[in-house]
């Protein structure tokens, strides 16, 4: 159940060549170039984002954008960090907040629910299902307006609680939660720790949760991308920028270029540092992944 | 990509152990821990606030003369008769329609090729490459919109000699440089997506075609695209619904080029009617739109399921 382990054996690679040699090689430079190409396309821009925080604002628009010139990346770190008495540092957090506290209890919140749904029968189980199903097609954006609305009655708008409370539902994280759990966590397991006496709940925690452990691991990275991108929420329901995620504080300084032209460094340095966690979560919750598939309980 | 994975050998068929049907449920108290805490958030942060939209989207304002007090009364379907009148919104569904139409296809069709050659002995260094198509899926909307606004604009673009001659911002091009940031955002993810799918067919099914002395584009075309189609599908529908949505880029956009509207897509549409703001009206959108992508995803789903399985 992994991008990387097969477990059935033998690959497309064990067959054999069918063609000749001339052939193979030429596919496999045909193949090669294909890939090459669209690396650069892919990270070049990566690539230019981090050269050009490492310059000053001269050198930004008169050296090889390419490559280096003098390196003022600390610099210009610092510079960022202390404008407009640390924001940015501000923002950061938030995002770090909004998006790690809000998948969290996404993840937690549908992992139970998908539980339910897997291993007890209940009236109304499969209509329940269904609306859930109905709510992944649901888009996001589409909610973004009403809940400000209703928000604004019990006066939330404006506040952490308004980006983070509807961050914690994911229909998605229950759809997953369910095939999964039918799939890896077996009856006789749940029978075995009823007869030991163990309660539901702690059956859950204890045993059936870490053998969903990998598809919890998804939904929470899924629910922490999903949350950190968010755009129309913050958009509609923040005034504040104290209470900005780093994403959004960003577009912010983006649109006023024009008229404070040395926010470029920092939206740019910004840009920078801001994708750094997201590129470090998913290569540590990759690993995490593949060990929790690895040594998963599926098949 | 378990996630996709279980999605797509799976699918929503998952079985469940046959159990004879009991009068009564046992451990309603397990279940109402279970499934209460996800039951009441998505009552509150889904259900009421789609209710609330069809409900304030009824809703129209009237004074008293022209400087009484605004009162809220019951207008029946006068905002959607509005809505269907705003040219604007219109514009901006064709618009992203238009988009997808082109995109969408583009990005799977790329996603498809890299997911093959993956999966393919011809390729070398498959590790490198799958976390290097993959990492621009890390560069949220809006961080890659100001990126590759940068990248497009004619001063600051490491790309000059090509921005000087092209006008990317240009009222004819700034909506397929948009697409463009679109898809470099999300390939890698789609490609992610199918390339586990590709990993999940057994072995066993090469068999037939490797002793016919089938090639790899052979086996490529006849025997792994069709066992993907469903992986596809998800990718296709995920798009879909994407694309009808989208919003961060463009909005970024405004700030490199005057071509973009603060209606040039539904969403902005909404955004700025709630900010004049005729929040009525502004919600009737929200609930065509919302109303829209579903019935597309779910005419998707039901066109292509029906093609499957023939």
């Amino acid at each position: 159940m992994s991008l990387l382990t097969r477990t059935d054996g033998a690959l497309a690679d064990d067959l054999k060549p069918s063609r000749g040699p001339r052939e193979s090689i030429l596919s496999r430079g045909a193949a090669l170039v294909v890939m090459g190409v669209f690396t650069l396309y892919f990270l070049v821009p990566i690539w230019w984002l981090f050269i050009a925080s490492t310059k000053d604002r001269g050198d930004l628009l008169t050296t090889n954008a390419l490559w280096f010139s003098d390196w003022n990346f600390f610099a210009n770190v610092g510079d960022l960090f202390a404008y407009n008495d640390g924001i940015y540092l501000r923002w950061l957090v938030n995002s770090l907040g909004y998006a790690g506290i809000g998948a969290l209890l996404a993840t937690v919140v549908a992992g139970m629910c998908g539980y339910a749904l897997a291993k007890y029968r209940f009236r109304g189980r499969e209509v329940f299902f269904n609306v859930v199903l109905g709510g992944v097609l649901v888009p996001a954006t589409a909610l973004a307006l009403p809940l400000f609305l209703l928000f604004s009655q019990v006066n939330l708008t404006n506040t952490f609680w308004a980006v983070l409370l509807p961050s914690i539902v994911s229909p998605f994280g229950v759809y997953l939660s369910r095939i999964y759990a039918t799939a890896s966590v077996p009856d006789e397991l749940i029978e075995a720790g009823r007869i030991d006496g163990a309660g539901e709940v702690r059956t859950f925690f204890t045993i059936s949760m870490r053998l969903m452990t990998p598809a919890l691991v998804t939904v929470f990275l899924f629910q922490f991308v999903s949350i950190w991108n968010n755009f129309f929420l913050p958009l509609i329901m923040l005034r504040s920028q104290e209470l900005f995620p780093v994403t959004f504080g960003l577009y912010s300084w983006n649109t006023q270029l024009n008229q404070i032209p040395e926010l470029r460094t920092y939206v740019l340095v910004g840009s920078f540092l801001s994708i750094v966690p997201l590129i470090v979560a998913f290569l540590l919750l990759q690993r995490f992944w593949r060990n929790g598939l690895g040594t998963g309980s599926v098949k | 990509m378990t996630a996709t994975e279980v999605l797509v050998t799976r699918g929503g068929r998952a079985g469940r152990p046959a159990k004879p049907a009991r009068r009564h449920t046992p451990h309603k108290g397990a279940i109402a821990i279970f499934a209460g805490p996800f039951g009441v958030l998505f009552l509150l942060f889904y259900l009421i606030p789609i209710g609330y939209a069809v409900w304030q989207s009824l809703l129209v304002v009237q004074r008293d003369g022209t400087y009484g007090a605004p009162e809220e009364v019951f207008g029946g379907p006068a905002q959607y008769a509005l809505v269907f009148q705003n040219a604007p919104f219109w514009e901006s569904v064709g618009r992203v329609l238009l988009f997808g139409v082109v995109q969408v296809p583009i990005m799977l069709g790329l996603a498809l090729l890299f997911a093959l050659l993956l999966d393919s002995p011809v390729l070398k260094g498959k590790k490198f490459f799958r976390l290097a198509f993959f990492a621009p899926y890390a560069v949220p909307g809006v961080i890659a919109a100001i990126m590759w606004g940068f990248l497009y604009s004619p001063n600051l673009s490491p790309f000059t000699d090509v921005t000087q001659t092209i006008d990317f911002l240009s009222p004819e091009l700034v909506l397929w440089s948009i697409a463009n940031v679109v898809t470099w955002v999300f390939v890698g993810y789609n490609m992610l997506i199918i390339y586990s799918a590709l990993l999940a067919i057994p072995s066993e099914v090469y068999e037939a075609a490797r002793l016919d002395g089938a090639g790899q584009v052979r086996i490529a075309w006849s025997i792994k695209i069709p066992m993907v189609a469903p992986a596809l599908i998800l990718t296709a529908v995920f798009s879909i619904i994407g694309t009808l949505q989208l919003l961060a880029e463009p909005q970024v956009f405004r700030s490199f080029s005057a071509a973009v509207s603060s209606t040039y897509t539904p969403n902005m549409t909404i955004y700025a009617t709630s900010s004049i703001p005729n929040t009525h009206l502004a919600a009737a959108f929200s609930v065509v739109l919302a109303l829209a992508t579903f019935v597309l995803s779910f005419t998707f789903l039901k066109i292509t399921q029906r093609k499957a399985e023939r």
